[in-house]
């Protein structure tokens, strides 16, 4: 199959960017869109052209490394699925495809379709851990944790932190990858502890980051590729409220 | 007191404030339609509902002053989010695809500053006497404000009533949406209430819409005169 | 170059906890005098980094991913062991180490998998304080499961993702450092070169690979967590991005590489479906437990498999291996499937896939039984080949995803190099020939949580390695060198892209240094590689410049390394002249097809030393000797 490709170029940060135009000939439909782009990029080396440069490494839906908007949907909107599983047998031959970075102030673009996503690990150094030191645990099973929380953290927790969700916002928010992290450690006994100082410090992050605020849209819910649940914001929200007002008079560090 | 401080005024604090105010109106709202829904029972009881407001000028004060507050909050608060958001992404994307976002939830400043325009034509309308200075004089039979003559005079012209239509429409629109997003935003839709929530929400902006409209609808047909 | 591995002397299960003893400690205070750099922040870097900082040491950490948390241990499925018997199944520490001794085919050193053995316990109980969401029973207590090589079930698993879910415990753990000030991270920075001073480990070149600067670290020690070297052959289950060039670029300052031969293919991955194919991706191989494996009789038979009569089917692992059938050992089935495809009678694009058919299965036991078994595999496979594998049978084929060989090191994972440290499955000490399942999760985080915060220690203390002198002469000319060989590969200005190389490099090593090897083919690889070599020298193409991110270049200097290493890793296989777990010789074999050992004269680790661009490796041998087992044939009938 053959498609046309309208591709985001932008040398670096601090350059305009805009889109080009590539046909991609001979596709096979069983390709994924990342060595559909692969091919693109050999035919472009062998031209003596400079590759569209995108981030990818697991290629297998868990590294989320891969981040495009694929003809207006992060990752092609297919259900809980990521760009390096998205395969070509679900374009149509001939089609247009446009394909461009994550768009948010808090993703700069790095070069091409490649953004700077490092917002998420300051949040994560904000707050989202157990404060705990490497030895001196107790036994592993002296603290019982029902299977359904158990459960449901792991919900929460299987958040691969490829930022669809901020991609997909039309307020660029990063509500969901929070809440994912706060809920994944507030369900579980042992991240239960510093819950309050926890969401304090991430919201607080994520606000300093500029992300935009939850309108409670639902896109984000939709084409995250591992299907985190909204109701991890409704948790977050609930979360920051306590905190709030059991450090109102205290300051919170 | 200044950790508070900056805690509401961090993403979620605004979103709080968004809620609680817009809960508080939403009371409101329902307040008013029930109020005014009297006109069906007849001129006399809604003039008596109309004077018994005016004889408690500390509740009517307060209550005014309360509704400015709270919507200059709200409205503050959207206008600080949406600066936000704005501000959140910069470049747009070429090509705009919406998942999942349902049109209400899209279009929440929109309706929301419609709404406000249409509650200023409301209160010139009914209350200020901006529209028709007449409206404040008309008096009944025991001497109160004939508030029953006002509405079906200030009714009576079909583009206003269709105004009225639309405002209500914009109005239910934005509570479709909001009602749920309130609790969304305060924690509360959560597990089996989620669905629950979010009837409600559509069932309290319908009920409103309905309510609302019925009494325009019933003076241009005539059943109100 | 002395192989000296310091294994502690008294009885095998007392040996690391007398060490623990022996070791020189650091006092607290001057701890943060000494600076450590680690590379590599998968499983074994990231608890490294963090535990390290815990202490009070001052970190560096580098990956060249845009985050710590994308590394590839994040893509570990099965599970983690650990012998903690809450089965009460007849567990013990001893058992999970002789099930792994054995599972290595008795190539692995023994008191470095005790000590694994001994520390398991102690990665559960931390993983689960740091919050990481293992499944639990109705009770609350933790779910294990078993897996292939053992009769107990050891393994700790949260849903498919347990790689994911230990490597964001590690990751956050490493977050908290950063944010505390303890950790700086250099995200998208690859190390380019290893500096050595006055013999010790001092410093890294790396480039940054957004501004393509290039740019030196010194440090007290360098800890190298930089993974396997799967990708060697191109397509394999790795990440694209994996590669072997921190730890060659170690082999080439002097640190020795062990065993780079041992590798290890995984018999149930999603077979190839064209020249594009970048990775591959692996399936569980309970699949095997309901699915038949059968090619056509015929060669190039062309119809779709239900149109294929039993008569014309060959179920050839039944056939060959009546009394294991489709549950045959990794080695054996890969080496089945990869026969029958080179008779010509593979399935699918290229023909190189059998199919592992479901439809006895699901007449036996209904399709909502296997559903409920198999659907996340089954709905993984149609996402990817787009077939439906509850109507017609799946394709599979063989692929590497695990390397055992790696930088040498001593128990206390130190390489030939003082002061270079050498952890996970970068080093070569704990799985010998062959790996379990649930057994690489395990070896990373305990070299990272629970052995190099001790033992680090202990070269500070005890070696009192003189101060780290950046800008100093060695400094500047391992930065010279970088710089080289970036232009180096921008002047070529050929006509064929790396990618181009790469997969030829990687059909060839697959072809001869694959599932099965033998001397004609792998001294034809020897032959091949240094000319492919020396094409891609004078051949390359890639635009753009060094001064700028430049993926065509990073990948090109990867391949490089991956075009040298892969002369080393055949040689190594050739030399070892014997059968061993994943190192299957087609000339030494018992008459079930398994893997024969020489014992007699390989009993021991190959750990070979750089001799210069032109000399030929310098093969050292660490004998292996077993006090705490019997050696013997590895049988699991």
């Amino acid at each position: 199959m053959k498609l046309t490709l309208k591709v985001w170029r932008q040398k670096d940060g601090d350059s305009r960017g805009e889109f080009a135009t590539y046909q991609a000939n001979d596709i096979n439909p069983d390709m994924s869109f990342l060595e559909m782009l692969d091919e693109v990029n050999e035919s472009l080396l062998a031209r003596g052209e400079e590759p569209i440069a995108f981030d990818s490494d697991c290629r297998e839906g868990i590294c989320g490394a891969c981040s495009m908007v694929i003809n207006g949907l992060p990752h092609g909107g297919r259900k809980a699925t990521t760009a390096c599983q998205l395969h070509m047998r679900l374009f149509e031959d001939g089609e247009t495809v446009t394909v461009e970075p994550w768009r948010a102030r808090a993703f700069p673009v790095v070069r091409d379709l490649i953004v700077d996503r490092s917002g998420f690990d300051r949040i994560i150094q904000a707050g989202g851990f157990v404060s705990v030191s490497t030895g001196g645990a107790q036994d592993a099973n002296v603290i019982p944790i029902p299977k359904p929380d158990a459960e449901l953290a792991m919900d929460a927790a299987q958040c691969i932190g490829c930022g669809a969700c901020v991609a997909a916002c039309k307020n660029a928010s990063a509500m969901l990858f929070v809440a994912a992290k706060v809920s994944h450690l507030a369900i579980l006994p042992q991240g239960r502890v510093e819950k309050n100082r926890r969401v304090l410090r991430m919201v607080e992050a994520m606000d300093s980051e500029g992300f935009g605020n939850c309108t409670v849209t639902g896109s984000c819910e939709a084409v995250c590729p591992k299907e985190i649940s909204l109701n991890f914001i409704t948790r977050l929200n609930q979360e920051y409220a306590v905190a709030l007002l059991k450090s109102t008079g205290q300051s919170a560090r | 007191m200044n950790t508070l401080n900056r805690r509401c005024s961090s993403s979620l604090g605004k979103k709080y404030v968004m809620a609680v105010t817009g809960l508080a109106l939403f009371g409101f709202v329902v307040a008013h339609m029930v109020g005014n829904l009297q006109i069906f029972l007849g001129r006399e009881i809604l003039n008596g509902y109309g004077a018994f407001l005016k004889s408690k000028p500390l509740l009517l004060w307060g209550a005014r002053l309360g509704l400015i507050c709270l919507v200059s909050l709200h409205v503050w608060a959207a206008i600080r989010l949406t600066q936000d958001n704005r501000a959140a992404r910069p470049v747009a994307y070429a090509v705009q695809a919406s998942i999942s976002a349902s049109y209400a939830s899209r279009t929440m400043l929109m309706s929301g500053l419609i709404v406000a325009s249409f509650i200023v034509f409301h209160l010139m309308h009914f209350t200020l006497g901006g529209v028709d200075p007449e409206f404040l004089e008309f008096r009944d039979g025991a001497g109160r404000h004939d508030v029953y003559r006002m509405v079906v005079a200030g009714f009576s012209t079909p583009i206003v009533s269709i105004f009225y239509f639309v405002g209500m429409a914009l109005l239910c629109l934005h509570l479709s949406h909001g009602v749920s997003a309130l609790f969304q935003s305060l924690g509360l839709r959560t597990g089996h209430w989620v669905r629950a929530i979010d009837l409600f929400a559509k069932a309290a902006a319908l009920t409103i819409f309905v309510g609302n409209c019925s009494i325009p609808l019933a003076v241009l047909i005539g059943l109100l005169k | 170059m002395k192989l000296d591995s310091k294994i502690p002397s008294g009885p095998l299960a007392e040996k690391w906890n007398k060490h623990k003893f022996d070791l020189k400690l650091v006092n607290p205070a001057n701890k943060r005098k000494f600076e450590v750099l680690v590379v590599g922040t998968g499983l074994a870097g990231a608890s490294a980094a963090a535990s390290l900082a815990e202490l009070g040491y001052q970190v560096s950490c580098f990956c060249y991913q845009d985050s710590p948390r994308r590394a590839h241990s994040i893509a570990a499925q099965g599970g983690i062991n650990a012998a903690k018997n809450y089965k009460n199944d007849g567990d013990s520490i001893h058992r999970l180490f002789y099930d792994t001794i054995k599972g290595g085919d008795f190539r692995a050193r023994e008191a470095n998998v005790h000590r694994l053995a001994e520390v398991s316990l102690s990665i559960i109980d931390h993983c689960v304080a740091q919050g990481v969401p293992f499944a639990r029973e109705y009770g609350g207590m933790l779910d294990n499961r078993s897996f292939g090589g053992a009769q107990v079930s050891r393994t700790f698993y949260a849903r498919g993702q347990t790689g994911q879910q230990l490597l964001l415990g590690a990751y956050q753990a490493l977050s908290r450092q950063v944010g505390l000030g303890a950790v700086k991270m250099f995200p998208r920075t690859e190390m380019l070169e290893l500096v050595v001073v006055a013999g010790h480990a001092k410093g890294i070149v790396v480039r940054d690979m957004v501004t393509g600067k290039i740019s030196s670290h010194a440090g007290d020690a360098v800890v190298l967590a930089t993974g396997g070297y799967s990708n060697v052959f191109y397509l394999s289950t790795n990440a694209v991005g994996c590669n072997v060039t921190a730890a060659y670029r170690a082999y080439k300052k002097g640190a020795a590489f062990a065993n780079p031969c041992y590798t290890q293919i995984h018999p149930t991955c999603i077979p190839v479906s064209g020249d594009h194919q970048s990775k591959l991706t692996l399936m569980s191989e309970s699949l095997r437990n309901d699915g038949r494996v059968w090619v056509p009789k015929q060669k190039g038979d062309k119809r779709l498999p239900h149109d294929i009569a039993e008569k014309d089917r060959d179920y050839f692992l039944e056939r060959k291996y009546p009394s294991f059938g489709n549950l045959a050992p990794r080695d054996i089935s890969s080496r089945a499937a990869k026969e029958a495809c080179d008779e010509g009678r593979g399935v699918g694009p290229g023909g190189l896939g059998v199919y592992l058919d479901f439809s006895d299965a699901i007449k036996r036991l209904g399709e909502a039984k296997i559903r409920e078994r198999y659907a996340n595999l089954f709905d993984m496979y149609e996402r990817i080949t787009g077939e439906n594998a509850y109507r017609m049978p799946m394709r599979i084929y063989p692929a590497v995803h695990y390397t055992m060989g790696g930088l040498w090191v001593d128990y206390n994972l130190m390489s030939t190099v003082p002061g270079l440290f050498v952890l996970g499955e970068a080093n070569f000490s704990d799985h010998g020939a062959n790996r379990l399942g649930a057994s690489a999760l395990m070896q990373g985080l305990a070299d990272g949580y629970f052995v190099l915060p001790y033992t680090i220690g202990h070269y500070f203390a005890h070696d009192k390695p003189a101060r780290p002198q950046a800008g100093s002469a060695e400094f500047r000319e391992a930065e010279a060198a970088a710089r080289t060989r970036v232009q180096k590969l921008l002047a070529i200005q050929g006509k064929r892209t790396t990618r181009s190389f790469h997969r030829e490099l990687g059909r060839l090593v697959w072809d001869k240094c694959g599932m099965a090897r033998s001397e004609k083919g792998l001294k034809e690889a020897l032959q091949r590689i240094p000319a492919l070599r020396d094409e891609f020298w004078s051949n390359l193409a890639i635009t753009g410049s060094g001064e700028s991110l430049n993926q065509a270049l990073e990948h090109a200097g990867r391949v490089a390394d991956f075009l040298e290493f892969a002369e080393l890793m055949c040689l190594d296989a050739l030399t070892r002249d014997e059968s061993c777990g994943g190192h299957f010789r087609t000339e030494h074999q018992t008459e079930e097809g398994e893997a024969k050992r020489d014992d007699e004269h390989f009993s021991h680790v190959a750990a070979w030393e750089f001799q210069g661009e032109d000399g030929r490796p310098l093969l050292h041998k660490e004998p292996l000797v077993y006090e705490g087992v019997h050696m013997s044939q590895r049988s699991y009938k």
